[in-house]
């Protein structure tokens, strides 16, 4: 029934399963935790500002180092890119929604719920968990009444992610249009897939571990605990084998949207979209079995540390391959440099000296040194910041006028682009020198020799911070743009492109006949 | 509008770069090892660097070259098997290279046997103790008085007068010159890493369990290091102090120590 419209009112959102409303409720809802998350960096980088602590206790300053992770990474990052897959990977695969809709829905509205108990713990006795994203024991076991709630809403978020993944993997193997064998996918999909393959494989390790911290917090037993002959290392290690894919999870799909911008403003089909793949999928395997180099200081075998550093060290093989495919894709095109391709390039320059402080990384001994050190912080942010985030702000630009059938404001785009990118790294850069210089993080006060960085760092987070107000001003004034042609760009490849601009409530009704899928990738 | 936003910012890095000693770099630090880990740190430095300016030089070429306003018609190749096995090859040459001087210091680092003395340091929220295994000496070491009261919120204190500003004890750790010392590690509570950045150690202190590292100081001197791992709200307050002393200096000091036992 394609001429039926969405339900009118607030019921249209609660009971949707509409893959493109599910998709613009993930967006708006990572967005809002954005700026949550944000507000809370802005909390540390305020204190951190100058030495000396002036606004908040050092206990409050660790609520908000943990929050601003938990928040940033499994309500901020991890939702906008199901959001995206909401969104684009039945417009892309030529499907009319995604394969279970209903579980589609359910998964959504798992989020506000975890979210809410996970920002209600700030109002409780001995405030919000304090003990870093990572929950080592012993140390999370001091949390006060907020542990429990910490625990269900990270369960919480685990049966949301997990259930989108199942979603993603039945849709995609599926509900492909004919001739759309998977080889000939999108490399998004693509991107998607395996990164849905990963989540399902680390996200109940996860929610194993914190079962395990509950069970050792109020039922007596001793997985974590020395004095009952459970061992606190154990906890690293199932932590990390999840963390580490975890950290894939976040940045492979933004892999897949810079692998679809680069070619349409290159004007040049991707370069080596098959080694793409092969890549892709090497660096998943990859991420199973590296866990262990964020423990490198907590003693190990000798022969440990040298599996884990030789198998982390091998990740940059892939990774390279990735980047030279990049270049090599821009490498002869006919490049404009509208906001999308300007995010994409940002993100192609930027994750590499990210890369490149993970090779550093790597080695055992400089590690021993970089180890919780700012040094670390500037590496993760790096990946994270200009990588994930700017991967998504790409994207929310690309397929921006595909979803509301209008053209961004270009100028203020740009706008935000550059002030994004010159704060950025104003923040973060100067952060290596600090965790060279020796400053560990996650302490809200610091020697003074360490002061000068700190406040060029905290200039740039405000920056960087109300930089971000320029995106929501071209999200709120994207009605008033431009009418979007169907194909928005001048040479896009994809089956999205095929549909009206806006997308209808409901397209590919009826799959796209061979030659459509054939034609849309030329 | 962002020339003039990317000045300013210019500027006061300029600025702030004029007025104040900044340390850009690790370390080198005074045992051997932290020498091997300082030219480690700075040979992946240096290849990443060659990498960098490989890959954005041709990255810059093209983004000046090929672009759709200088009237240029796009390629169309999509993929070159020699080029992509090449480029595979040639960064696991590179890992190779650099895995290899890695491995060699990892094995010295772990290499505890035949100590010349033994410290036994238990980590507690928020101070070590240190126990001299032979000599019979031990102690707890915290935060220093001046730091403890300038770090209050808002204390009124400017931290820059007080001297070495949360990296001062009142007791530091004292080892002579030249004397291997192993360091054996535990918690009472929860999860600690002792850490000197110029000895080029950090080793987690997890309770139950007793983990070990060794250095020899080559340099007679006062080294200042932090608690590196998360342990709760006074983790910023509790630093380690190392001081190195001649071997007649440290005998002076073991006998001072001991006399009053005695």
């Amino acid at each position: 029934m394609a001429d039926h419209g969405p339900a009118k009112g607030f019921t249209r959102w609660l009971y949707t399963t509409n893959h493109k409303d599910i998709g613009t409720m993930y967006l708006i809802f990572s967005l809002t935790m954005f700026f949550i998350g944000g507000s809370m960096a802005l909390v540390i980088r305020s204190e951190l500002m100058t030495p000396g602590l002036q606004f908040v206790h050092p206990e409050f300053f660790n609520q908000m180092t943990t929050m601003h992770a938990l928040i940033m990474v499994f309500g901020a990052v991890m939702p906008a890119f199901v959001g995206l897959a909401n969104w684009m990977i039945p417009l892309m695969i030529g499907a009319p929604d995604m394969a279970l809709p209903r579980m589609n829905n359910w998964s959504f509205w798992i989020l506000p719920v975890a979210f809410g108990i996970l920002l209600s713990t700030l109002l409780m006795d001995g405030g919000a968990p304090a003990g870093g994203w990572t929950m080592y024991p012993p140390l999370v076991l001091q949390t006060g009444d907020a542990f429990p709630f910490l625990i269900f809403s990270v369960h919480l978020m685990g049966i949301s992610s997990i259930m989108g993944a199942i979603n993603i993997i039945v849709s995609i193997l599926n509900m492909r249009a004919p001739d759309m064998w998977l080889l000939k996918m999108p490399m998004f999909v693509w991107t998607w897939l395996i990164t849905a393959y990963l989540l399902i494989a680390v996200m109940p390790v996860l929610a194993g571990a914190v079962t395990m911290l509950l069970t050792d917090q109020f039922f007596g037993t001793s997985f974590f605990l020395a004095a009952g002959g459970g061992d606190p290392v154990m906890f690293q290690h199932i932590f990390w084998f999840f963390g580490h894919p975890e950290v894939y999870i976040m940045i492979l799909p933004a892999f897949g949207v810079v692998s679809e911008i680069i070619p349409t403003f290159a004007r040049k089909p991707l370069f080596g979209h098959d080694s793409m793949v092969y890549a892709a999928s090497c660096i998943a395997f990859l991420s199973f079995i590296v866990w262990a180099h964020h423990m490198f200081t907590v003693g190990m075998p000798l022969s440990g540390q040298l599996f884990f550093m030789f198998a982390t060290m091998l990740i940059a093989v892939p990774t390279g391959v990735k980047i030279f495919n990049w270049v090599a894709t821009m490498w002869g095109g006919a490049m404009t440099f509208e906001t999308p391709m300007l995010f994409s390039l940002a993100f192609v320059f930027l994750f590499t000296i990210g890369g490149f402080s993970g090779v550093m990384l790597a080695i055992v001994p400089a590690d021993i040194q970089y180890h919780d050190t700012y040094f670390v912080v500037a590496h993760f942010h790096y990946v994270l910041v200009p990588g994930s985030i700017f991967g998504l702000f790409a994207a929310c630009y690309y397929w921006l006028p595909k979803w509301t059938g209008h053209m961004y404001n270009e100028t203020a785009g740009k706008l935000h682009f550059w002030a994004s990118t010159i704060f950025v790294n104003l923040t973060f850069f100067p952060m290596h020198f600090l965790g060279l210089a020796g400053m560990p993080r996650r302490i809200p006060d610091y020697s003074t020799q360490f002061a000068d960085f700190n406040t060029m760092a905290s200039i740039g987070a405000i920056g960087f911070g109300l930089s971000q107000l320029i995106f929501v001003y071209v999200l709120l004034t994207v009605k008033k743009g431009a009418k979007a042609t169907d194909r928005v760009w001048e040479a896009p490849r994809g089956l999205e492109w095929t549909v009206p601009s806006p997308a209808p409530y409901h397209t590919f009704d009826t799959p796209p006949v061979k030659r459509v899928t054939q034609e849309s990738f030329q | 509008m962002i020339r003039k936003l990317f000045l300013s910012v210019l500027g006061l890095v300029w600025a702030s770069a004029a007025s104040a000693d900044f340390a850009l770099n690790m370390r080198e630090g005074i045992t051997e090892l932290s020498t091997e880990t300082y030219a480690l740190h700075m040979l992946v430095f240096w290849v990443c660097v060659g990498i960098g300016v490989v890959v954005f030089g041709v990255m810059l070429v093209s983004l000046f070259l090929h672009r759709k306003s200088r009237g240029v018609k796009p390629a169309s190749f999509s993929h070159s098997t020699t080029a992509e096995v090449i480029w595979t090859i040639i960064p696991c040459l590179i890992l190779l290279f650099m895995a290899v001087p890695a491995a060699e210091t990892m094995i010295k680092l772990e290499d505890s046997r035949n100590p010349d003395m033994s410290i036994v340091i238990t980590a507690h929220q928020w101070r070590w103790h240190y126990k001299y295994q032979d000599e019979g000496i031990e102690f707890y070491s915290s935060l220093a008085l001046p730091s403890m009261q300038a770090r209050i919120k808002n204390s009124g204190v400017d931290p820059f007068s007080v001297d070495n500003y949360l990296l001062e004890v009142d007791r530091p750790l004292v080892v002579p010159r030249g004397a291997k010392v192993r360091v054996l590690l535990t918690s009472n509570d929860v999860v600690h890493a002792w850490w000197v950045p110029d000895l080029a150690i950090k080793k987690d202190a997890v309770p139950g369990m007793v983990n070990e590292t060794w250095f020899r100081a080559d340099v007679a001197g006062t080294y200042r290091g932090q608690c590196a791992e998360l342990c709760g709200k006074d983790h910023g307050y509790m630093p380690v102090v190392v001081e190195v002393l001649e071997a007649d200096a440290y005998a002076a000091w073991i006998a001072a120590r001991t006399g009053s036992n005695e």
